[in-house]
């Protein structure tokens, strides 16, 4: 009871922040909007007994990666002025992608009404920290890999094309980019 | 009416110990205002404030009434709501994470069952904690990283260079001292094996010496230089440097909307102090306390709760010293500090951690 009513309030919250962080002109308003959607989303993962994602959701994505979208967005300090619309095909493509997700919602909700009610299983420990880290270094290890090499992959590639050069690098650089700009003239 | 009140109690419960446990962290913050100025004062041969009350012990009060009482201005090109917002970000923030902590051990004594309608059925221990979450030290570190918002927000929408260089700094600041803070928080995690608070403080609690400070001595230290510079506190108080920039990020804030910001970061400070307390200093945890009084008990839980309170204010008072004795660092010293030596120094002591654990299980 109790249960449902909390899962109804943050459901609307996030809903709600979903819907003002895509009609926001402001990129601020948006990335605002967007870490209240992350905040509700964990709420909901606390409702489900599952703390900890609920827990990293919040230290990953509200509390390191928008962090750095709303440093990125103050420090552009972008004007409210937009630019020319180009992009009007992405519309139709966002309303046909937009159905299909209403149609996987509507099967879900499909799927459930026809699946037999199994009580939930109380002893189940899957959201148990303990459980987590046992699965992701035995039977997920490759995965886990894969993701750590990918994102010391990124870390490397954004170092190097953050990375000042030195003085005659830099003049190097300038001189090709100058003669590739000259040809195409 | 007696199935409502037995459904309503546990959440009564939770609501009486929300008003105690924010009442008290309140009252400690107030007095901590009052402290620093008195320290300080007497570290510099003054002798602080002693006018509103016996030695100034009504000071808190009468600040707050002044507060209330100033004229609440929004600058006119601000951005209203989101300066609106900022605040209050920053204050929810910097309360949220005392709900998680352990005040004390669970007091098993007492006999619930004279309470009416069989409400203390079934109930054997009162634990004095608010909330017990089995990662609380995930939950802690999250909305503390949640709490840069508030300082952000209020410096993006003052629409004043002071105010958005303030916010500038404090958000990059506090991104870059995040990463040592956690890493220097693994080393205990990995030791104790558990992320849950409660579970920290149990880990520790067979001798003095299996404080975590002993082991884990440089994650302390790392630790406790993260802690102030997530705090914005001298020396890491470039935000708000008021030679420079007047006072950073809350320059256009006044009165309510001020304390809020004010108050945010003496919380802020609090919950700090007491969350290197539970990791490095065993909690409410008294060497030889259980050979005096029974465990479980109304006074050991007394005696260990305001041991923890002690130990707290130790930081705080630490936090005061070291205002009054440190100068500022520069911006660059502060950026590789943090990044080329407090991060690294924080990793190497994750690993040796991690080789000994493993060692030690084996």
């Amino acid at each position: 009871m109790v249960g449902t009513a909390l899962f109804f309030l943050f459901a609307g919250f996030a809903i709600m922040c979903a819907i003002s962080m895509v009609y926001h002109k402001n990129p601020l308003y948006s990335a605002i909007s967007l870490v209240g959607v992350f905040i509700s989303l964990s709420c909901i993962y606390i409702t489900l007994a599952a703390p900890f994602i609920a827990a990293v959701q919040i230290l990953i994505y509200a509390g390191a990666i928008m962090v750095l979208v709303v440093f990125v967005i103050m420090l552009l300090n972008l004007d409210d002025d937009t630019g020319p619309n180009r992009l009007k095909y992405l519309y139709t493509l966002g309303g046909g992608l937009g159905v299909v997700l209403l149609a996987q919602t509507f099967f879900i909700f499909y799927a459930v009404m026809r699946a037999p009610n199994v009580p939930s299983d109380q002893t189940l420990s899957a959201g148990k920290t303990l459980t987590i880290g046992q699965a992701m270094y035995t039977e997920y290890l490759l995965p886990v890999e894969i993701v750590g090499v990918l994102l010391l992959m990124a870390i490397i590639g954004s170092v190097m094309l953050a990375r000042r050069l030195a003085q005659p690098q830099l003049e190097i650089v300038v001189e090709r980019e100058s003669e590739i700009r000259h040809d195409e003239q | 009416m007696e199935a409502v009140i037995k459904t309503a109690f546990p959440f009564m419960v939770i609501t009486a110990g929300v008003v105690i446990g924010f009442q008290m962290v309140l009252m400690i913050v107030a007095y901590t205002v009052l402290a620093e100025r008195k320290v300080l004062g007497w570290m510099q041969g003054r002798v602080g404030p002693n006018r509103v009350g016996p030695w100034g012990v009504l000071q808190p009060f009468a600040d707050f009434l002044k507060f209330i009482f100033k004229e609440d201005i929004t600058p006119d090109k601000s951005t209203k709501f989101v300066y609106f917002l900022a605040p209050l970000v920053a204050l929810t923030c910097a309360l949220m994470p005392i709900v998680v902590y352990p005040f004390g051990p669970e007091i098993t004594s007492v006999d619930w069952s004279f309470l009416p309608m069989g409400l203390g059925e079934g109930v054997k221990a009162l634990p004095l904690t608010i909330a017990r979450v089995d990662v609380g030290v995930l939950f802690v570190l999250g909305i503390t990283s949640v709490g840069v918002y508030g300082i952000m927000l209020a410096g993006w929408s003052s629409n004043s260079k002071y105010s958005l260089m303030g916010g500038l700094r404090s958000s990059a600041q506090m991104i870059s001292y995040e990463l040592a803070m956690g890493a220097s928080v693994i080393g205990v995690v990995l030791l104790a094996g558990t992320l849950d608070l409660g579970g920290i403080i149990r880990a520790q609690q067979q001798s003095t010496f299996r404080w975590f400070i002993v082991p884990q001595f440089i994650g302390f230290i790392v630790f406790l230089i993260a802690a102030f510079a997530e705090t914005n506190r001298t020396p890491f108080d470039l935000p708000e440097a008021e030679t420079e920039l007047v006072a950073g990020f809350h320059t256009e804030y006044s009165a309510l909307k001020f304390a809020l910001f004010f108050m945010a970061e003496y919380v802020n400070m609090f919950t700090v102090s007491m969350m290197c307390t539970v990791l490095f200093l065993g909690g409410w945890y008294v060497p030889g306390l259980s050979h005096v009084f029974e465990v479980g008990s109304i006074p050991y839980a007394l005696v260990s709760h305001f041991a923890f309170i002690g130990k707290i204010c130790a930081f705080l008072f630490l936090y005061i010293w070291v205002r009054g004795t440190l100068p500022r660092f520069r911006f660059d010293q502060l950026m590789n500090f943090g990044w080329k030596f407090l991060l690294p120094v924080a990793l190497a002591n994750v690993i040796v951690t991690i080789i000994v654990v493993f060692f030690l299980n084996r």
